[in-house]
């Protein structure tokens, strides 16, 4: 048998309230494409971090190729040959690809030099992309392949990816895997890191569990079925949920050619959305992040009331100049996809958090504002926990002070428990564990079936296609004709999250880029 | 070596001692600079921390020093919870005694005592006046509030130099610039005889109890504190942040005046170019070693009150320079700064050269 690749034993790292990782063994071979598996929280960013060399384990051992090594930064690690793909890019808006990547290497290459091997590194694993392009102008798809090529031009030996696909349509996820494929054939070894079963065991051919920060299984997913690689990672497999048809109601919230220009530089325009959600059924918002659907949600909440007199109405009444707590009052309910500073103040308790939105505590409200009575708030805050099973000190808890999951729980049950009209959420279960999600789920569900409207935009297509009742897609600040949960595949919203609905958008679409290709050429001529 | 950990949250205890150990740093520093100034350190200290509290008049002078200070703060403590950076305190001081001077200037020996409630609302108005310019640049072309309430402080005080230069100035006064002394009957009532504690102290402390029933049980001060903690809660919540600008800005402006007015129709009793005293900055100083608590402001102002006294006590009987006073304020907000280090993060001893 040949010397392992990468030889992890023994690993721990302790943080002064958690164990990220304890006494975890791990065992990569040169040209396997290795799953590391665990819910949020698990420990594999540390454990990624630890190899990666931004972070130094409390004990243990790393040996690469059969050598023992300490690798005390990122450039020893690259050095080695190792190479990482964070999930969040850490590329610069203004400049260009060539420049960026150039910013990374060391500076002996000429910038035309940089350019030319990227070039030559995307033609060889068919990466398209244009040196040229300031980073701004691409899609998350195309900044995930500078960061790929980035990462290859060192010619690693191990390549180490976090959460890849979570920014990619469909269709991008088949090419990627193409390119990783193609690495692993030829002798690269590939950590990667994922909570998404059907990858991993499309793949992969071997897997690392974690739970906790402990290892919980070895195996190789190919011969495993998703019931049991869930069963390693949570330790239970996640309750079904049923969606019972059911006839809509009158329309709660209707959306009427909704135009407005960004906000910030690199926003997203929207130009005319419209749709309509009725009382009783699930609407779903599908598409890759930064389409727009931030913009759509801070036109919708009220937090952006730049939109024209009559584009946005809720049962029947104008709000398009009402601002969040006069939506309020009509019935809108809103989770934001940001937990922390926009959900919830970080610095203040559970209880506290509540007045953001709800004000049953609130005594004469018509005397300053009202006054606070912090018993009832206390007991509100108790009710919302113990309903929601959000794991907490109390309603004193500070909100900073709860794991991602568990304030989404506090906020999604803070907006349920105000009986909303119309409830619209953002990544209901956004680094949320596999329990939890399922149990947000469950509400939303149980929501529709009381009667409400709702509203959930989501990047999770398989969350999309359990709770929604009919879907829309929205991809460059437009929103596609809404289809029926039924009717629809992961194929054909894959392919409609690119902006191919029909041909008048691809016309559009075509035109725009003309028109950045001129500009392009615009720039060139005057350089 | 020593090394910085952080917490995993913030420690309660040093939220209370972090005060207390700055107050001793301040104290370990203070005795070597008296030693290095030659003097004897403990008669320093004396001055600063035993004869401003030694007897009932001592104290009484010590209140009527943190009467000023704690109401300036106590509506500072507004600005800055919600995010509001007001520097020019000391303006809306100004233009509050400014105000105030104006009404009590008119007053005679036949006029009512109440004329002291005219006197006292149109400091607080002065006040609101001044920072409601402040509200309206940064409300409607965004400027910066810190810069234009800085310098609204110097405008405030041209604006005093030119009244007690020119048409307030008093007739009989051998063409000093200064307004003419008030009529007694201006005068804020005293509180006990022989000392110069007025009403003003029972105000402030009033004061106390509306800030912290305003901050901490009425959903107005909520939303305008989420404004201060999280903008993007409070946009989210629907609070208004351009109420938030206004509503912080004209509370401080108005304390600010009112403390202008207490001081000019109490202890000074007419209008002087060196009606500005500093209160307005130091009560910077009293908001954040108050933690911006109403309670905690109270002990911050008696704090500072006594590095005022100590000061001029150093001065007189030392022969130091006044400036001390300055030191000794920069000291302490320095000591505490450094010290809340300690809230967020814990000191941890380690070995050098184990990783």
């Amino acid at each position: 048998m040949s010397t392992p690749r990468l030889q992890l034993t023994g690993i721990t790292k302790r943080y002064p309230s958690v164990v990220a990782n304890s006494d975890v063994s791990l065992t990569v071979m040169p040209g396997e494409t290795h799953a590391v598996l665990g819910e949020n929280g698990a420990g594999k960013s540390t454990l990624m971090k630890i190899i990666y060399g931004s972070v130094k384990p409390d004990e243990g051992t790393v040996r690469f190729n059969g050598q023992a090594v300490h690798i005390k930064n990122p450039q020893e690690a690259r050095a080695l040959g190792i190479s990482m793909v964070f999930q969040h890019f850490s590329l610069f808006d203004t400049i260009t690809v060539a420049e960026n990547v150039w910013l990374g290497l060391d500076k002996r290459l000429s910038l035309a030099q940089v350019t030319q091997s990227i070039v030559t590194k995307a033609a060889e694993y068919g990466l398209d992309i244009d040196p040229q392009r300031p980073v701004h102008t691409l899609s998350v798809g195309e900044m995930q392949r500078v960061e790929i090529i980035r990462a290859l031009l060192g010619n690693p030996q191990l390549l180490i990816l976090d959460e890849p696909t979570s920014v990619l349509t469909p269709q991008a996820v088949e090419k990627l895997f193409v390119v990783l494929k193609k690495l692993a054939s030829e002798g690269c070894s590939i950590l990667y890191i994922s909570h998404k079963l059907h990858e991993i065991r499309e793949l992969c051919n071997a897997c690392t569990v974690l739970r906790g920060g402990r290892v919980t299984g070895v195996c190789n997913p190919a011969q495993e079925s998703n019931a049991s690689l869930s069963k390693l990672m949570i330790g239970a497999e996640p309750p079904q949920l049923t969606h019972r048809a059911q006839k809509a109601g009158a329309p709660v919230l209707t959306v009427r050619n909704l135009i407005l220009p960004r906000e910030d530089q690199f926003g997203v325009d929207l130009e005319g959305i419209s749709m309509q959600v009725r009382a009783g059924e699930v609407v779903g918002i599908a598409g890759v992040s930064g389409n727009g659907q931030k913009e759509l949600l801070y036109a919708l909440s009220g937090e952006d009331v730049r939109s024209a007199p009559g584009a946005i109405c809720i049962d029947g009444v104008d709000v398009s100049a009402a601002n969040p707590a006069r939506r309020r009052k009509l019935g809108l309910h809103f989770v934001p996809e940001e937990r922390l500073g926009r959900g919830a103040v970080p610095t203040l308790s559970l209880a506290q958090n509540l007045l953001l939105t709800r004000r049953e505590a609130i005594a004469y409200p018509h005397l300053g504002g009202g006054w606070i009575q912090t018993g009832q708030l206390q007991a509100q805050a108790a009710d919302i926990i113990a309903r929601f099973k959000v794991k907490a000190g109390g309603p004193h808890s500070l909100a900073r002070s709860l794991s991602g999951g568990n304030l989404q729980k506090f906020i999604v049950g803070r907006e349920m428990d105000a009986r909303p009209k119309l409830f619209i959420v953002s990544q209901p279960t956004w680094g949320v564990d596999v329990g939890a999600a399922a149990q947000i789920r469950g509400e939303i569900l149980a929501l529709r079936d009381a009667g409400c409207a709702v509203l959930v935009v989501s990047e999770e297509l398989d969350e999309l296609f359990e709770v929604s009742d009919r879907l829309h897609v929205i991809a460059r600040g437009q929103l596609s004709p809404s289809v029926p949960v039924a009717e629809a595949t992961v194929e054909m919203i894959g392919e409609w999250m690119s902006g191919l609905w029909d041909d008048e958008v691809q016309a559009h679409l075509a035109e725009l880029e003309l028109v950045a290709a001129l500009d392009e050429e615009g720039s060139h001529a005057q350089a | 070596m020593l090394k910085l950990e952080a917490r995993p949250e913030p420690s309660r205890v040093w939220t209370y001692a972090s005060p207390l150990l700055a107050l001793l740093i301040t104290v370990a520093i203070g005795t070597l600079l008296f030693s290095a100034l030659g003097k004897n350190p403990l008669k320093g200290l004396e001055m600063f921390f035993w004869q401003p509290i030694h007897n009932a008049y001592a104290l009484g002078e010590l209140m009527v020093k943190a009467t000023p200070l704690l109401i300036v703060a106590l509506g500072l403590a507004v600005c800055f919870r919600s995010n509001v950076w007001n520097i020019g305190a000391e303006g809306q001081y100004i233009m509050g005694a400014i105000f105030a001077g104006g009404v009590a200037i008119l007053a005679d020996a036949g006029t009512s005592r109440w004329i002291v409630l005219p006197i006292l609302l149109a400091g607080v108005l002065g006040g609101m006046l001044w920072a409601s310019i402040t509200a309206l640049l940064r409300d409607r072309f965004h400027a910066n509030e810190i810069l234009v309430s800085l310098m609204l402080v110097y405008v405030a005080v041209q604006v005093l130099s030119y009244l007690v230069g020119g048409p307030w100035k008093d007739p009989m006064g051998f063409n000093f610039p200064q307004t003419k002394t008030f009529d007694v009957v201006t005068r804020v009532p005293r509180l006990l005889d022989g000392s110069r504690m007025s009403i003003g102290v029972l105000l402030a402390l009033a004061g106390v109890a509306g800030l912290w029933v305003f901050l901490f049980r009425t959903r107005a001060g909520f939303a305008l504190q989420v404004g201060g903690l999280a903008p993007a809660a409070a946009r989210y919540a629907g609070f208004s942040s351009r109420r938030a600008l206004w509503v912080a800005l004209l509370i401080s402006g108005a304390a600010a005046g009112l403390a202008g007015a207490l001081e000019v129709a109490g202890p000074i009793g007419q209008l002087t170019p060196y009606l500005p005293a500093g209160y307005g900055f130091a009560a910077i100083i009293v908001a954040f070693v108050g933690r911006l608590h109403p309670v905690g402001m109270v002990f911050s102002a008696i704090l500072m009150s006594m590095f005022y006294i100590g000061g001029e006590m150093a001065q007189s009987r030392l022969g130091l320079t006044k400036s001390l006073t300055g030191v000794f304020q920069g000291l302490l907000l320095f000591s505490l700064l450094a010290c809340d280090t300690l809230v967020n993060y814990r000191l941890k001893w380690q070995k050098t050269g184990g990783r």
